[in-house]
């Protein structure tokens, strides 16, 4: 099982939910994070003082799926998050060891 | 200095305005004019004003408060909302009497109104004397609340409930006695229609005075620290506007052309200031703000505020164009070249424009009085020692009162205190949950 971990732009996330949806991914995790990447921050003037913010507003979305989803997963955020202009974001992939529902005590990849 | 009273004396109020009746201020100059008659639509407006007047308080927290960071949102509302609290008891218990009571050598109110002793439904001019204690109470309470913003995100509320109390009795009634309460600036002819002076300047000096000794927020101005809600800001600006009607308009004291006047240049100063702040960062940042807008007609607003009744609408307009202006330049160019922190701009906006707005008076004053412009060379002089008394009573009495409040309980919060936030730390909750 993988953990894949994308750090989209905020106004991108219905897309990539509606994406995954489509890919009968089962749940996701959204978060509201900040960040910054080779985008850098942007600069906001409040009565003509200057203030550099650093980060950014993102959405990081989690899903836990099987090996043999997780390329097509990948596959179907990049396209979904994609606008071509820097600051689109990354996705981040991991090994998830193990899963466990809590109201049933399923384990693995039943749980997913 | 039209809210000048005239206790037992049926003289109009108008009439005190013409440099030449300003001896009759003097309380116990009564006229054998016959019995004052309280007037049922001057009564009405008055009261109206009034509650305009307290709705500002409120509005100037929300004014304030969304131009802090999150942590300081409540404690910022607080230190405004709660002046409603004090001062208005401060007001009918002393203050009032120190202001409007008999005067004592043109320099303080005597006592014989203390706790409202002898105020009461009788006539005031064409009011009943009450409700004129309370529309002059509620100027004392926005103006004490108006310095909040200087020290906003790292004062000790119990040292500023105890300032708030000491600074409205020794600086804000002894000043609106002088200019309102038949006091030496009022007998020298100073104009001051709705609180130029006795507001604005003093506040805004006060302010001042209290950032340089409070010291900067811990990480100024390295530190970004943006405003955490404009849109309260935005409120808050237009509840100000709303309720500057009645401080404005009713500082006429009548439902009359004067009170229309002062209500129409109100009106279209706020708007020139609003116009004026944009524009500005319009050319030179290439972005016109939400924030400018507001700090821009409230600027107007404070430049209109001495000559609302006295000038006509096309001074208004340019009293409002340089507030716009000379306030934007004090808040984006004097006070990072001067390095202070002055939070929310309090010295900038308020005594900037108040003292822009006090010398215009002087020259285009065209109703009941006449300005430099209009044939009389020596008012704006008359105006500019009002402007220097107004900072001398203000900058020493809150200089004083600062060092000895921090030698003895301390007027800053501790870092700590300042890092997780005023509203846990002095009030023990949270604006957002």
């Amino acid at each position: 099982m993988k953990k894949i971990e994308a750090i989209i732009k905020p106004f991108k996330l219905d897309d990539i939910k509606t994406a995954l949806q489509q890919l009968h991914v089962e749940g996701m995790t959204v978060t509201e994070a900040k960040g910054f990447g080779r985008q850098k921050g942007h600069t906001e003037l409040y009565r003509g003082a200057e203030y550099s913010m650093d980060f950014l507003p993102k959405v990081k979305v989690e899903v836990v799926v099987t090996d043999e989803l997780a390329p097509r997963v990948i596959e179907v955020i990049v396209d979904a998050a994609r606008t071509d202009s820097i600051g689109d974001g990354k996705i981040f992939v991991t090994e998830v060891e193990e899963v466990v529902r809590i109201r049933t005590g399923e384990h693995g990849e039943d749980a997913l | 200095m039209k809210k000048t009273t005239l206790i037992s004396s049926g003289l109009g109020l108008r009439t005190t305005l013409f440099a030449g009746a300003l001896l009759l201020l003097a309380p116990g100059v009564a006229l054998a004019s016959g019995e004052a008659v309280i007037n049922a639509g001057d009564t009405a407006w008055i009261m109206i004003s009034t509650a305009l007047v307290m709705l500002m308080t409120p509005g100037l927290a929300f004014f304030y408060s969304g131009m802090v960071r999150k942590r300081n949102f409540l404690s910022t509302m607080m230190q405004s909302f709660f002046m409603l609290c004090i001062i208005s008891l401060q007001w009918v218990l002393i203050g009032y009497t120190l202001a409007f009571g008999p005067d004592i050598g043109g320099v303080i109110g005597g006592l014989d109104f203390i706790g409202l002793r002898g105020v009461g439904m009788e006539a005031n001019g064409t009011i009943p004397h009450i409700i004129f204690m309370l529309f002059q109470g509620m100027f004392a309470v926005i103006t004490v609340a108006l310095i909040t913003g200087a020290f906003a995100e790292r004062i000790k509320f119990s040292a500023f409930v105890i300032f708030a109390l000491v600074w409205t009795t020794l600086v804000y009634d002894p000043l609106c006695h002088w200019v309102w309460g038949g006091g030496w600036l009022s007998n020298d002819g100073a104009l001051d229609f709705a609180g130029g002076t006795v507001v604005h300047i003093s506040a805004g000096v006060s302010a001042l005075v209290f950032a340089l000794v409070i010291g900067k927020r811990k990480g100024y101005p390295k530190e970004s620290m943006p405003p955490h809600n404009l849109g309260w800001t935005l409120l808050g600006t237009a509840l100000l506007w709303f309720g500057w009607f009645g401080f404005n308009a009713g500082s006429a004291l009548a439902a009359d052309g004067i009170a229309a006047l002062a209500f129409v240049t109100t009106n279209t100063a706020a708007a020139a200031g609003g116009v004026a702040w944009v524009l500005i960062e319009w050319i030179r940042t290439g972005k016109p703000t939400a924030l400018g807008a507001a700090s821009g007609a409230v600027s107007g607003l404070v430049a209109i505020t001495p000559g609302a009744g006295f000038v006509g609408p096309m001074s208004a307009l340019i009293m409002g164009l340089g507030g716009g202006v000379f306030c934007y330049l004090g808040v984006s160019w004097l006070k990072p070249k001067l390095g202070y922190d002055d939070t929310l701009d309090v010295f900038g906006i308020h005594g900037i424009g108040g003292i822009w707005g006090a010398i215009a008076t002087g020259l285009f004053a065209t109703v009941g009085a006449k300005g430099t412009f209009f044939g009389n060379p020596g008012q704006v002089l008359i105006q500019l020692e009002g402007i220097v008394a107004t900072v001398i009573l203000a900058g020493v009495v809150t200089y004083v009162l600062l060092k000895i409040l921090n030698a003895t309980i301390g007027i800053r919060v501790t870092k700590e205190e300042e890092a997780v936030g005023l509203d846990l730390s002095q009030h023990g909750e949270s604006g957002y949950n």
